[in-house]
Order: C-alpha cells, then structure tokens, then sequence
C-alpha cells in the first residue's frame, strides 16, 4: 500500500522534472536578445490600454457553482459504487433517490436559467 | 517461469532486483531503484512517444483534407518531428514584460505533467503497470484537474486579455465537461466493484461497450472535449481570441502545451480502449502477457484514429452551443442512463450474459428517447427561426398607397 503511494510520488517527480528539464536545456540553447518592443504584450499591433486582469463574466462563475455542486455528489456516489455488489436492493434504490434529488436540483438551475449563455 | 520474450519487463525487472541484491543492497532500496527506474522509464518513453505521434496525426489529417501531409525527411516524412523538434530547441524564449513569473513557467510543466501522471496507473499488460491503485479512477479525474490548473495558470499570469479569456473559456468548458465524464464512469465502476483499473480490465469479461454504451459514448465526447480539440478547440479559437490561453509563450515552453495536448489525445484514447473496450483482454492474454500488450496498442489505436477523424472534420462549436450540449444533454443523460444501469444491473447479478443484455437494451432505450426529445426541440427552435421576419415586410397601407399611385 505504502509502495504503491511511493510509486504515484515517484512518479510525480518524474513528470514535473521531465519537461522543466527540457524548457531548462532549450533556455540555454536558444538564443536571448529581449528588447522593448518584442516584449511588449501582444494585441492586434496596437499597445494595450487598461490593466490585462479584467472582470470577467458573471456567467463563468454560476458554471462553476453548478459544477461544484455536481462535483461533491459525484465525491459521496464513489463509495455507493465501489461497495455496488455487497448492496442489497434497498441501498442501492436510496443511492438512486439521492441522484434523483440531484437531477432535480439541475432541473431547478435549468428553470431557473443558471445555465443559459447570455 | 514464463519464458523472457513472453514478459519482458517483468523478466529485466526480476534479474535487476536479482543483481542489485547480490551486490548487497537493502531490500528496501532495491524496491526503491526499481521504482524510479520504471516510473523513470515509463514517464520518459511516454514523453518519446508524443515524436511518433505528431507525425502520425499529420500524416492522417493531411489525408483528411487531401494532402501528402509531411514526406520530405526521411521515409514518408516520418523524421519531420525531430527536425522540428531540433528547431524549437533552439527557439528564442521571449518573456513579455508584467507576466507573473512564477505562474508562467510553472504552467507548461503542469500541464504535460498532469497527462504523463494518468500513465502511472494504466495496465499496459496482466503485469506490466505502474500501479494498480484502488482508487485509480480517482486518480485520473484528480490529474485531469491539474491540467485545468495549468491552463488557467497560464491565461492568468501572461498580462494580456486575449490569454486571460482563453483561459477562463478553458475553465468553463474543462470543469464543465467533467461532470458528465465522471458520472459515466461511475457505471464501469459500478458493473466492476472497484475503482482499480487494472481490476476494471479483470472484471471484463464482455467489454463494457457493450454494458455501458451510453456511458461509454458521454465518455468518448467528454474526454474529447478536455484534450480541447477541434471541435471543442473554442479555448484557441484563432478568429476569435488569437491563440488564447497560450498567446504569450514562445519556444519550447509554447511546444510543452503541445506535447500535452498530443499526449492527452492518445492518453484518452489510451483509457477509453482500457475503460471500455478490455484493456490488454483478449485471447491467451493471460498466458501470454506481451499478446496483451498487443491488444491494448491495437484497441488504442482504433479509438486514437477515430479522435483524428472527429479532429479533421467537425467544424467548432460556438460556446453557448457547447455549454448546451454538455448541461443540457450530456449530464441528465450521464445521470438517466446511471440510474438505469444501476437499477437493471442489480436484480441480475450472477447472470453475467443476460445482465449484459438487459443494460445494453435499457441504454438503448434510454438513448434513442433522449435523442428524440432533442430531436423535437431542434425541430421546434428551427421552425421559430424560419418564420419571416417581420421587419422585412413593408407595411399593407404603404404597400396598397405604392399600388394605386403606380397604377
């Protein structure tokens, strides 16, 4: 069990310092003549006005509320179907009746136009 | 003791272990050596293999759209990515002023490591895997959220506004798309009892395309939209936002959100043939490990090619069109045909073939009223659109007054 999670660690190691290996021997291989006008932000040939972090849309953020809300069911549903086969009928009809609760709360969000694009 | 070409890997890990403990070496860092040598190894032929892969997914999409694709260096072409690789070795970085520095760099790391992370836990044979975790299922959704990480890192530290809506449009759809992906797998999960993967591919006997093929489709769609291709490529949309969330990077760390998103293709393509359709499974597979492994290349590559084709000839989604087919079709879908299998499943348990076929009839039947009642809305939305407009009719008194003077 302990083996297994040094593996994962290992292995997270491994994939992290892979390709900042690569981006760290290209950097000493390509070439470094930075000046003003090549680093200055990108837009359309003109320079940007205003500060770059804007505010964003309203409608990102109540995506990502009827995402949580998915997410942290989908969290307690994991265990309900690992332990599927050792059920009787009766746990797995409550499992069904929360997810029922569930569909109904993304009916609510759909009424109440959570998920229109405007 | 199986003969060595029918397991190799398991037969050179067996004689290093071997040779490390006749030099004396502790038990305990003799596992730890072998450890790093094969998540070494395994993480840098993943990183290799990404080479072979531009070039196939050229050569197939110029096919596509009826060109040669590359064929100048080497035989059909097929050294093109090493040359481009040299090149963008030697690629100036050019770092824009105000960008958040540490953010910046961190972005393109994370994002190629949060895919090479799903190949620790796939069983690439009966006993050659990374690890067979008992939460892998986990594991893979929780490394496929570390690459919405990286992309947000990146569209937010690059001080520039075409990055920074990449970036959030990466968000929304990413996090969007992971809700119907992670209840379809909850099915496999269900039909096999644990959340292994390896374990998922021992329990299926009859692939789970055929239990779970509703499942198996939201997945297949899902997971084509977290790489972010074509036709779910809105998060570089160049008409609209440039380059989006990659806009400001250059060189090699621009060539990291590359070699991610090639890899991640392959790596879902990679999961799908495990998930769903067996894994190494197939026969003598247990008798003979390396066969596995030839199934498993054989499966991918089906699925990999049929991602290209979906890439070469599906125009993109407009978002609010993505946003719909994703909360509005895809997740009660996911939820609908979860409910059903896990209702029909479990009155059949110990009856493996007519369990089979109760699922695949009631995901039938689940599919076929989801795509009629979407059927009928469409039908009803373009009957609305293709009424005349009102404003281009002129007024009756006016149209009658511009008869009577010209008559």
């Amino acid at each position: 069990m302990l083996s297994e999670w040094l593996y994962v660690g290992v292995f997270f190691l491994i994939a992290m310092f892979l390709p900042a290996a690569a981006i760290f021997i290209a950097g000493i291989l390509a070439p470094k003549k930075p000046n003003p006008i090549k680093n200055s932000t990108y837009e359309c040939g003109i320079e940007t006005v205003g500060p770059s972090w804007i505010q964003f849309k309203a409608q990102y953020y109540v995506y990502t509320l009827v995402f949580l809300v998915f997410d942290v069911e989908v969290v307690l549903l994991f265990p309900w179907a690992v332990a599927y086969h050792q059920l009787p009928l009766f746990a797995v009809v409550e499992g069904v009746i929360f997810i029922l609760i569930l569909l109904g709360g993304l009916l609510y969000a759909w009424r109440k136009g959570a998920l229109e694009w405007l | 003791m199986t003969p060595w070409y029918q397991d190799p890997v398991q037969f050179i890990a067996e004689w290093l272990r071997g040779v490390l403990l006749g030099w004396g070496m502790p038990p305990d860092g003799v596992e730890l050596v072998l450890t790093v040598l094969g998540a070494g190894t395994l993480a840098l032929l993943a990183m290799l293999w990404v080479v072979f892969l531009i070039w196939y997914e050229r050569k197939l999409i110029g096919r596509i759209q009826d060109r040669f694709g590359p064929n100048r260096v080497g035989p059909w072409g097929i050294f093109q990515p090493i040359a481009d690789m040299l090149k963008i070795f030697t690629k100036e970085y050019i770092t824009p002023e105000g960008v958040d520095r540490v953010p910046y760099n961190l972005a393109p790391v994370l994002a190629v490591a949060s895919v090479l992370l799903i190949w620790a836990v796939i069983p690439f044979t009966m006993t050659v895997m990374g690890v067979n975790l008992n939460v892998g299922l986990v594991y893979i959704i929780a490394s496929g959220g570390l690459g919405v990480l990286g992309i947000i890192l990146a569209g937010w530290s690059s001080n520039n506004k075409y990055a920074l809506l990449g970036g959030f449009r990466a968000v929304a759809q990413l996090v969007s798309y992971e809700v119907p992906m992670v209840v379809s797998l909850l099915i496999p999960v269900i039909l096999a009892g644990s959340l292994g993967v390896n374990d998922i591919v021992m329990a299926q006997r009859i692939p789970y395309l055929i239990s779970a093929p509703v499942a198996a489709l939201i997945f297949f769609i899902t997971s084509m939209a977290e790489t972010g291709r074509s036709p779910f490529d809105l998060t570089e949309a160049e008409s609209e936002i440039v380059a989006g969330f990659n806009i400001e990077y250059s060189g090699l760390k621009f060539g990291m959100f590359y070699v991610a998103e090639f890899l991640h293709a392959f790596t879902v393509s990679l999961l799908f043939a495990t998930l769903f359709l067996g894994g190494w499974r197939g026969p003598l597979a247990e008798q003979i490990p390396l066969l596995g492994f030839v199934y498993l290349v054989v499966k991918t590559f089906v699925v990999y090619f049929i991602v290209i084709l979906f890439r070469g000839s599906l125009p993109r989604f407009r978002i609010d069109q993505m946003m719909d087919l994703n909360w509005k079709l895809l997740t009660p879908l996911a939820l609908v045909s979860l409910i059903v299998s896990a209702l029909v499943a479990k009155p059949l348990e110990g009856m493996p073939v007519a369990q089979t076929l109760a699922l695949l009839v009631s995901n039938g039947i689940v599919l076929i009223l989801f795509i009629e009642g979407t059927g009928k809305k469409v039908q009803r939305r373009r009957e609305i659109v293709g009424k005349p407009r009102p404003l281009a009719v002129p007024h009756p008194e006016e149209q009658q007054g511009a008869q009577s003077t010209g008559g």
